[in-house]
C-alpha cells in the first residue's frame, strides 16, 4: 500500500469511526446532538464573530449573512426540489430555473405588478402555480426518456425567462420592483439590510420541505420513484404507474422550485429576466450531483459548496468560475457518485432490519 | 399578396436561415455522433467549437498575418489567394477543434469509463495544481511553474486510481462535460488578449451579391456556408459508411461491448468519434467567423444549445436527422422571428422542439446511427 492510500485510509476511517460512535449512541443521545446541529444552525449568521471558526467561514467582500440566505438557502432549496426530480426519479431536467422563476414572478405579480396580496398568501399560490406548470411541462413530455428529456426542459426554462422578458405584462427586461416582503413575526423585521431574519425564514423552510421529503422518499411513492429510477421497465411490469410517479416527481420538484422563487423574490423585493439563466439550472444540477444525486443530505452539501465556495474564494477573482469547473471535471473522475453518495438497494430496510434486531438483543 | 413582412422577406429569410441552419447542423453532427457511439450528451462541444473560432481567428490574424484594416478597408482578397486563405483558415480551425475534441475526451470523459490513461492523468494532474496553486498566488507563470511541478506527483497517484477502473453513473459524465464547458470558456474569457471582450475576425472576403434569387440577392458568404457545410456532411457520410473506421464507428454505436469482443478497439473508435464531431465543428466555426466576424469567449454556449436542439429536432444519433434538423431549425428561427418578432425566435425554436417531440418522441428522422441505414 502506498504512503497515498495508507492517509487517505486514515482519513476515511476517522469519519467512520465518527460515524459508528454516532450510531452506538442512544435515542436521547441522538436527538440532543441533532438538537445542537440545529441551533448551531440558525445560529448560522454569528459564525464570522467566532475566534477561529469566523476567519475560516467568513465571506471577504459581501455580507456573510447575506451569502448564507441569498445564495446558501435558495441553492439548498433548489437542490431538495431537484434531488426529487433527477437524484430520485432519475428524470434529467435541465429547465428548473424555469420553476425558480415562476414561483419568483407569480409572487410579484401577486404583490406588486397586478396585486396587493400579503407574502404569506403569495407564497402558497406560487407553490401550487408552479406544481401546475410542472403538470403543464410534465404532462406531454414524461413520455420522452432520458435525454430527450433534458433538452426539452432545458428549452422550457428558456422559454419561461424569454416570455417573462418580451411580455409588458410581467415587467418585459425591466423587471418587478416592490415585491411584498414577509410580514414581520415572532419578533423578527423583514427590512431591507438586515438578512437574517430572511435566513431564519429560509432555514425554516429547508426543515419544512427536508421533513416532507423524508416522509415522502420511504412511503410508497419514494419507492416508486426509486424503481422507476433504477429501471423504468420493470417498475412498469411491476404495476408502479410510472407516468403518474414521474409527473408527481416533476410536479413536488417543481413545487419546491416555486418555493425557492417565493422566498428569493421575498428577499430582493425585486427581480428581472436575467435573474433566471440557462446557466442557474446548470449550476443547480451541478449541485445535486456534485453532492450526491439521490441523497437528500449530499444534494443539501452540494448546494452549499456549490453556492458557498465562489463566494468564499472572492480572492480568486474572475478565475473562480474556470476553478468551479476544473473542480467538476475532478469530482466527476474521483466521485462520480457524488460527495455523499446515495444509499443503494433496500439498504432502509437492512438499517431497520438491524435496528430490530439491536432492540431484541438488549 | 399582403404585404406583410415574411412576404416580403420570404426569400431572404430563407436563404439567411439556410445558412444559419448549416451552420447548426455541422455542430449538431458532433453532438449526435458522439451521442450515437456513447449515449453521452457531449455539453462541452459547444465550447469546442468556440475553440475552433479562436482558431480561425489566431490562423487569419497570426500565421497569415491579416490585419483588421488595410489603409482604412477591410482587408479584401481576391482569386487564388482568397480560396488559399479561406481553406488554410479552415484547415486550421479544424486543427484546433480536433484536437480539443480529443483532449476533451481523453481529460473529462475517458477516466469516467474506467479507461484514464497516463494523459489524462497528466492533464488531470496538471490542472488540479493549478487550481491549487491558484489559492496561494494569482501570478499566470508562477502558477504554471507551481503546476508543472506538481504534475508529476499527483499524476502519478491519479493513475493509480485510474487502474482501478471504476465505471461512473450517466450523470457524472454530463456534470464532467458541464465543468469540462465551463473551464474552457473561461479559461479562454480570463486568459486570451482581449478577455471577456468581443475579437473581430478579419474580413478577408468581400460581401457581394453572388446572383439574384426570386427577387433576392443571395451573397457569397451564405452560398459558401450552405455548400461548404453540404460538403463537409457529405465527406463525413462517405467517411462514416464506406471506410474501415467508419464501419467501427458504426458497430460501436450498435453494441460497444459485442464490438469489443469482435476486435473492434472501442478506445480508438471513441477518439474518432470525438475528432470527426470536433472537425466539423470546426468547420462550423470557420464558416460562422466568415459570416458573422466576430467571436468571444461565451459564444458557444447559446449556438450550442441551438445545435444540440437540431439534433435532437432530427433525431439524434442520426447523421441526416442533423442536417435535416440543423436546416429546419435555421428556417423556423427566421420565419418565426419575421412574423412574432425577433425577441421570440428561441422560444419558437424550443417549442417547435417541444412540439415534434411530443409526436414522434426519437425525433424527426428517429436514432439509427448504429442501424444498417445510416
Amino acid at each position: 500500500m502506498s504512503q497515498v492510500t495508507k492517509v487517505w485510509t486514515a482519513f476515511n476511517g476517522l469519519f467512520a469511526g465518527l460515524g459508528a460512535q454516532f450510531r452506538a449512541m442512544n435515542k436521547w443521545q441522538r436527538y440532543s446532538v441533532y438538537g445542537l446541529g440545529i441551533i448551531a444552525l440558525y445560529l448560522l449568521p454569528y459564525w464570522p464573530e467566532v475566534p477561529v471558526l469566523g476567519q475560516i467561514v467568513n465571506t471577504p467582500g459581501s455580507q456573510f449573512e447575506t451569502v448564507m440566505n441569498d445564495q446558501v438557502i435558495i441553492f439548498v432549496l433548489v437542490a431538495l426540489g431537484l434531488n426529487v426530480v433527477v437524484g430520485i426519479a432519475g428524470l434529467l431536467d435541465l429547465g428548473y430555473v424555469g420553476f425558480y422563476a415562476v414561483g419568483a414572478y407569480v409572487t410579484a405579480i401577486l404583490t406588486s405588478a397586478h396585486g396587493n396580496l400579503p407574502w404569506l398568501l403569495a407564497l402558497p399560490v406560487a407553490v401550487i402555480i408552479s406544481m401546475l406548470f410542472g403538470v403543464i411541462l410534465g404532462t406531454p413530455t414524461l413520455r420522452l426518456r432520458g435525454d430527450y428529456l433534458a433538452i426539452v426542459t432545458l428549452g422550457f426554462g428558456e422559454i419561461i425567462r424569454l416570455t417573462a422578458k418580451n411580455m409588458d405584462w410581467l415587467g418585459a427586461s425591466r423587471g418587478i420592483s416592490n415585491i411584498a416582503k414577509p410580514p414581520s413575526m415572532f419578533g423578527l423585521k423583514f427590512g431591507v439590510l438586515d438578512a437574517k431574519p430572511y435566513f431564519y425564514l429560509g432555514l425554516t423552510l429547508v426543515f419544512i420541505v427536508i421533513f416532507i421529503l423524508h416522509r415522502l422518499e420511504y412511503s410508497r411513492v419514494g419507492r416508486a420513484w426509486v424503481a422507476i429510477r433504477e429501471d423504468e421497465d420493470a417498475a412498469e411490469l411491476m404495476g408502479v404507474n410510472t407516468f403518474k410517479f414521474k409527473l408527481w416527481a416533476f410536479t413536488i420538484g417543481a413545487g419546491i422550485g416555486g418555493l425557492a422563487g417565493v422566498h428569493y423574490a421575498g428577499k430582493v423585493g425585486f427581480i428581472n429576466p436575467d435573474n433566471f439563466p440557462l446557466q442557474l439550472s446548470i449550476l443547480f444540477l451541478a449541485a445535486v450531483v456534485l453532492g450526491g444525486s439521490g441523497n437528500m443530505y449530499g444534494a443539501i452539501l452540494g448546494a452549499i459548496l456549490v453556492a458557498y465556495m465562489p463566494e468564499r474564494l472572492r480572492n480568486f477573482a474572475d478565475k473562480r468560475v474556470f476553478v468551479f469547473g476544473i473542480v467538476l471535471v475532478l469530482m466527476m473522475v474521483f466521485r462520480p457518485e457524488g460527495i455523499l453518495p446515495k444509499r443503494v438497494g433496500n439498504e432502509h430496510k437492512k438499517r431497520k432490519a438491524k435496528a430490530q434486531a439491536g432492540e431484541v438483543a438488549s | 399578396m399582403p404585404d406583410w413582412l415574411i412576404v416580403r422577406t420570404f426569400w431572404d429569410l430563407t436563404v439567411t436561415g439556410l445558412a444559419l441552419g448549416s451552420i447548426y447542423a455541422l455542430v449538431a453532427l458532433g453532438y449526435t455522433l458522439v451521442y450515437g457511439v456513447l449515449r453521452l450528451i457531449n455539453f462541452a462541444h459547444s465550447e469546442i467549437f468556440m475553440v475552433g473560432t479562436f482558431g480561425a481567428l489566431l490562423a487569419s490574424t497570426q500565421f497569415l498575418n491579416v490585419p483588421l484594416l488595410e489603409n482604412g478597408n477591410y482587408p479584401y482578397r481576391t482569386g487564388m489567394t482568397l480560396i488559399i486563405f479561406l481553406v488554410f483558415i479552415m484547415l486550421i480551425a479544424m486543427l484546433f477543434s480536433g484536437v480539443g475534441a480529443v483532449v476533451l475526451e481523453r481529460v473529462a470523459y475517458r477516466p469516467l469509463r474506467g479507461n484514464g490513461d497516463s494523459f489524462g492523468a497528466i492533464v488531470l494532474a496538471f490542472l488540479t495544481a493549478f487550481v491549487v496553486s491558484l489559492v496561494f498566488v494569482d501570478e499566470a507563470k508562477i502558477n504554471v511553474i507551481i503546476a508543472l511541478l506538481g504534475t508529476a506527483p499527483i499524476s502519478y497517484a491519479y493513475l493509480r486510481y485510474f487502474k482501478q477502473g471504476r465505471q461512473a453513473p450517466r450523470l457524472a459524465f454530463l456534470i464532467s462535460a458541464i465543468g469540462a464547458s465551463t473551464a474552457i470558456a473561461e479559461a479562454v474569457g480570463v486568459w486570451s488578449k482581449n478577455g471577456r471582450d468581443q475579437y473581430q475576425t478579419p474580413r478577408l472576403l468581400e460581401k457581394k451579391t453572388l446572383f439574384t434569387m426570386f427577387g433576392t440577392d443571395v451573397r457569397i458568404d451564405y452560398v459558401i456556408v450552405i455548400v461548404g457545410a453540404l460538403l463537409m456532411m457529405t465527406a463525413l457520410t462517405l467517411f462514416v459508411n464506406k471506410t474501415r473506421l467508419g464501419r467501427g464507428v458504426r458497430a460501436v454505436a450498435q453494441d460497444a461491448e459485442t464490438s469489443r469482443i469482435l476486435g473492434v478497439n472501442v478506445d480508438l473508435i471513441i477518439i474518432v468519434t470525438f475528432a470527426l464531431g470536433g472537425i466539423m465543428a470546426g468547420g462550423a466555426a470557420m464558416l460562422f467567423t466568415l459570416v458573422y466576424d466576430q467571436t468571444r469567449f461565451n459564444i458557444g454556449f447559446i449556438l450550442g444549445v441551438k445545435s444540440f436542439t437540431a439534433a435532437v429536432l432530427g433525431g439524434i444519433g442520426n447523421l441526416k436527422g442533423a442536417l435535416l434538423g440543423g436546416l429546419l431549425l435555421g428556417l423556423v428561427e427566421n420565419y418565426g422571428s419575421a412574423i412574432f418578432g425577433g425577441q421570440w425566435k428561441d422560444v419558437i425554436a424550443f417549442t417547435m422542439l417541444l412540439i415534434v417531440l411530443m409526436f414522434r418522441p426519437t425525433g424527426l428522422l428517429g436514432e439509427s446511427l448504429g442501424k444498417a441505414r445510416v
